[in-house]
């Protein structure tokens, strides 16, 4: 069978000499991230004491403008619309039910303590912060900790279906990064639920006329009118029609940009188009560099691979991960002898075992497939193996606990992980960088408000599980609807309509970029400029970095750009139905975006969380934070045809101690 | 009833083999350029799939070479690509989501076909879900029925302490197997009347099983029904086409469910609400 090329090795690069930096530092001190005064506990209490407010009867009055219909999005236009504002809600999908946060599999965190074993607001704080490796903003985890109990609250009163108890109460479970149990789920399908609860909300207010929905609306651009984001162009992917829609005030949550690697597990949809675009009207871009890769997806198996497929993390409660311990050992698994298998990740971190964090995780089986011990197509996979959980437990008990995983293995894979160990391995999934905001979760453009992945703001260099769907619905039912109306009480916005030169420029601009994308006809797929581009992240700035890697990629994407642009082969028309147009403009802004990326992780001269540069490891190879010279969130500001500027917001940690995360 | 296989049945034991040989397969695809335009089959000769494909990047890798001959690739719907979203769906030989049990198309693997088959590919044929172009059709009319009372009435901020609200896990499991509805529309599909009232009934049963839902249980039910109709779906006369072809399995137990509530709704209250 053919292997993809992506599933080849990356020819290692010899070092260069540094180039000159590509890209200028600003002055210190630029950035205000609005913290509130006082302390940790009471900083969101006092700053929504602070919030203006809007008279009920002038809500009305007020058109607020949201794009992106998941938890985040979908959860703020439906509470926007309650308090008694008009909004316009806009989503790529052709129902706002079908955002990405619907794949979320595991579960959502909450500090409710319901199972006495310890936790509370302050522990899911400081988890949250250790976890994501000390480079998150205290204040915005804490507030997103104190919200979480209120969030489960809200989803039930919803009609969320979560587990249950026999006793009728809400069933937990442990996750990873945590030694409490306060994950709250709904089997296999958390996302899901959650997304329904918050698409209910809002076909309720659909259905009152508070939200105008606009589904296959896919947002092309922000508008920044006299110095303030007054509202977007967007194409109809229906009809091609191009237009602008005016607002006082824009909420973008727009998900994470995971697909700039081509594959990946986000829904195939997902683009950064909306958080470039307002990164280039001015939003500062933060921590662009730190993507999260999750360890236990099923790996690639040929070069039509369109995307790939996550496997709760759970599995590896109870799987043991090995490989064969030589090179090219082409037996079946079954035929290996214990004595020559390699359980390398329990061999290497003897306390946590197969349950290491996921980056750890992660890597570890990168390291293995990089000496040839991998197995399965292109020797890019490891054993997860259950034959001794279920000689321990019984099949019938593995089938309890991971009866859905196996048999969505065995419909991609057409293997029977009953009978024959899984086969995994690493997959982006999750991006914690994103627009730059501040407490009150506003970009450095005013007006523009950003939430959920989209934003850079609580989960520093790596997530924790089960804390993407807290930080959506925490921002979209909460945060954000006090920060707009506060927004709208103490701005005094001046009319702007359809024909402010401002929307004229950038429909305009919208239009000819289009056209330009059906005229060029050349000889290359839309897919073929992305699957390149996306090697070459995957190989020089996926789960390892290193300087002549970072320099090289750096290199080669403006080539791959350049070539898009002359040799991009978009068919059909721009006034209907055009999935390649829609796919071009999207792989058209990854191929800018691409290389912002490579930008951070260059300068990020640390390991850190999802981020790791292999000049910066310890002696048995594992991750080091430089806290000197790298405690701070970098903001980078686009700087037209210039290197981009990079702005640092300092991060200081007076609630939790800096300490070096260890999980041997 | 379509027959389907089970999962078991199609898939085998042994380790991953890299050796497949490509498959050759002759697709009959529906093609039509837009809302208004009459519609065709167009056959294409598909010389290069591989087993290990799944359904949809067997029609990428064929959009593919439509490209770079000059021709328009086939419109279709997808998204997440791992059943869960709801966004893909055609008819695979005349089956909502092709023949394999429980499986949105984004999850068929070509696996389940063998070299030289013919498959016959359309989009979901319903009144209700108009064609935009070959297999994208639109789906609002789904949202409208829900956008008419396919929720519980409660504002941001004002839910109680979640754990005041005990529910009998037999009833949060059952209100469960409703909720997984993901949308897809297959059931309409399948419906020789164009019914989607598996749709409307997993709605219901979902709300109405959990003590939330209480308060409107009657109401919502009513109100959906009415805007279902209204929004062209025929009228349900217990097939059970739907049920067989749902990626999620919802039974039709949840129309019967739905019925009784709807009579208890039309007698107690006969003015309506």
């Amino acid at each position: 069978m053919a292997i993809d090329s992506t599933t080849v090795a990356p020819p290692r690069i010899a070092p260069t000499m540094p180039r000159t930096r590509p890209f200028t530092e600003a002055p210190p001190d630029t950035l205000d991230s609005k913290i509130p005064e006082g302390p940790i506990d009471r900083k969101w209490e006092l700053r929504q004491f602070e919030y203006k407010l809007v008279n009920p009867a002038n809500k009305r009055r007020f058109k607020i403008i949201v794009v992106g219909s998941g938890l985040a999005g979908g959860a703020a236009a439906a509470a926007l619309a309650e308090l008694g504002f008009n909004v316009d809600c806009f989503c790529y999908q052709d129902s706002p039910r079908r955002a990405h946060s619907i794949a979320a599999q595991g579960g959502i965190n909450a500090a409710k303590n319901y199972r006495n074993d310890g936790d509370s607001v302050f522990r899911l704080f400081y988890d949250t912060v250790k976890g994501g490796d000390f480079r998150a903003r205290e204040a915005n985890v804490y507030r997103l900790a104190e919200l979480s109990t209120n969030i489960i609250d809200q989803c039930v009163a919803q009609g969320v279906p979560f587990a249950r108890e026999y006793g009728g109460l809400l069933d937990t479970r442990s996750f990873g990064g945590a030694q409490v149990s306060r994950t709250f789920y709904a089997r296999g399908q958390t996302g899901q639920q959650l997304l329904v609860g918050v698409y209910q909300s809002m076909c309720r207010q659909i259905g009152h006329g508070r939200i105008r929905m606009n589904p296959r609306t896919e947002m092309l651009d922000v508008v920044v009118a006299d110095g303030r984001a007054r509202g977007i162009v967007t194409r109809d992917m229906l009809t091609g029609e191009i237009r602008s829609h005016v607002g006082d005030v824009v909420v973008m949550a727009t998900g994470g940009y995971s697909n700039v690697f081509y594959l990946s597990t986000n829904a195939k949809g997902c683009n950064v188009t909306a958080t470039w675009r307002a990164h280039k009207r001015g939003a500062f871009f933060g921590n662009p560099c730190y993507t999260q890769i999750h360890p236990t997806c099923i790996p690639v198996s040929g070069d039509y691979q369109s995307k790939l497929t996550l496997m709760s993390e759970s599995l590896r409660n109870d799987g043991r991960v090995w490989v064969p311990k030589t090179r090219g050992d082409k037996r079946s698994p079954a035929e290996i002898p214990e004595s020559e298998r390699d359980y390398f990740l329990e061999r290497r971190y003897p306390s946590y075992g197969n349950l290491a964090p996921r980056d750890i995780a992660s890597r570890a089986a990168k390291a293995v497939c990089d000496e040839e011990l991998g197995v399965g197509p292109g020797g890019l996979g490891v054993y997860l193996d259950f034959s001794d959980a279920m000689r321990r437990l019984g099949v019938a008990s593995i089938r309890e606990r991971y009866g859905n995983l196996f048999d969505m293995y065995q419909r991609i894979t057409g293997e029977n992980p009953y009978e024959v160990p899984m086969r995994i391995y690493p997959a982006v999934h999750y991006t914690m960088g994103g627009l730059w905001v501040d407490y009150n979760l506003e970009s450095t453009i005013p007006g523009l408000f950003v939430g959920g992945e989209a934003n850079f703001s609580d989960h520093g260099a790596n997530r924790l599980g089960a804390s993407a769907l807290m930080q959506g619905l925490a921002d979209g039912y909460f945060v954000l609807p006090a920060s707009v109306t506060d927004y709208l009480g103490r701005t005094k916005l001046d009319a702007v309509d359809e024909n402010h030169p401002a929307f004229m420029d950038v429909e305009r601009e919208a239009e000819h970029r289009v056209r330009r994308l059906l005229e060029i006809d050349g000889r290359r797929t839309v897919d073929s400029f992305h699957r390149e581009l996306g090697k070459l992240m995957w190989d020089y700035c996926g789960m390892a970095r290193n300087r002549a890697g970072l320099e090289h990629a750096l290199s080669q994407i403006p080539a791959i750009r350049e070539e898009f642009w002359r040799n991009v082969k978009v068919p059909g028309s721009a006034g209907d139905l055009n999935q390649s147009a829609e796919q071009a403009n999207r792989v058209a802004d990854y191929l800018e975006f691409a290389e912002l990326m490579v930008t951070d992780a260059l300068h990020r001269e640390e390991s850190c969380g999802g981020h790791f540069r292999e000049e910066s490891q310890s002696e048995d190879g594992e991750a080091l934070r430089d806290d000197e010279r790298f405690a701070y969130v970098a903001a980078w500001q686009y700087n037209g045809d210039g290197v981009p500027i990079l702005h640092k917001e300092p991060l200081t940690f007076d609630n939790v101690h800096l300490a070096t995360r260890s999980y041997k | 009833m379509p027959s389907h296989n089970t999962l078991e049945e199609s898939t085998r034991s042994t380790a991953h083999d890299d050796d497949s040989r490509p498959m050759q397969l002759t697709l009959n695809v529906w093609r039509q350029a837009g809302p208004t335009e009459p519609g065709r089959f167009v056959t294409y000769q598909h010389q290069n799939v591989s087993e290990h494909m799944s359904f949809l990047e067997m029609l990428d890798v064929l959009n593919e070479d439509l490209i770079l001959r000059g021709d328009e690739p086939i419109a279709y719907d997808h998204d997440c690509r791992e059943g869960i979203c709801g966004m893909c769906g055609m008819m695979i030989n005349g089956i909502a989501h092709g023949p394999q049990r429980a499986t949105a198309t984004c999850q068929l693997h070509m696996r389940h076909f063998k070299d030289g088959d013919t498959i016959t590919i359309e989009p979901w044929r319903a009144r209700a879900f108009p064609i935009v172009k070959d297999l994208v059709v639109r789906r609002g009319s789904l949202d409208r029925i829900v956008e008419a009372g396919g929720y519980i009435s409660v504002n941001t901020g004002a839910a109680p302490e979640a754990n005041n609200i005990p529910v009998p896990k037999p009833n949060a499991d059952r209100s469960f197997e409703a909720a997984q509805c993901i949308q897809c529309g297959a059931c309409v599909a399948a419906c020789p009347n164009a019914s989607a009232m598996l749709f409307l009934a997993a709605k219901a049963g979902h709300l109405g099983l959990l003590p939330q839902g209480q308060p409107e249980r009657y109401r919502r039910t009513v109100d959906m029904v009415a805007e279902h109709d209204k929004q062209g779906f025929g009228a349900c006369t217990n097939m059970g086409e739907c049920e067989a072809v749902c990626p999620k399995e919802i039974s039709i137990d949840f129309i019967a469910r739905l019925n009784r509530d709807l009579i208890r709704a039309k007698l107690t209250n006969p003015s309506g609400y």
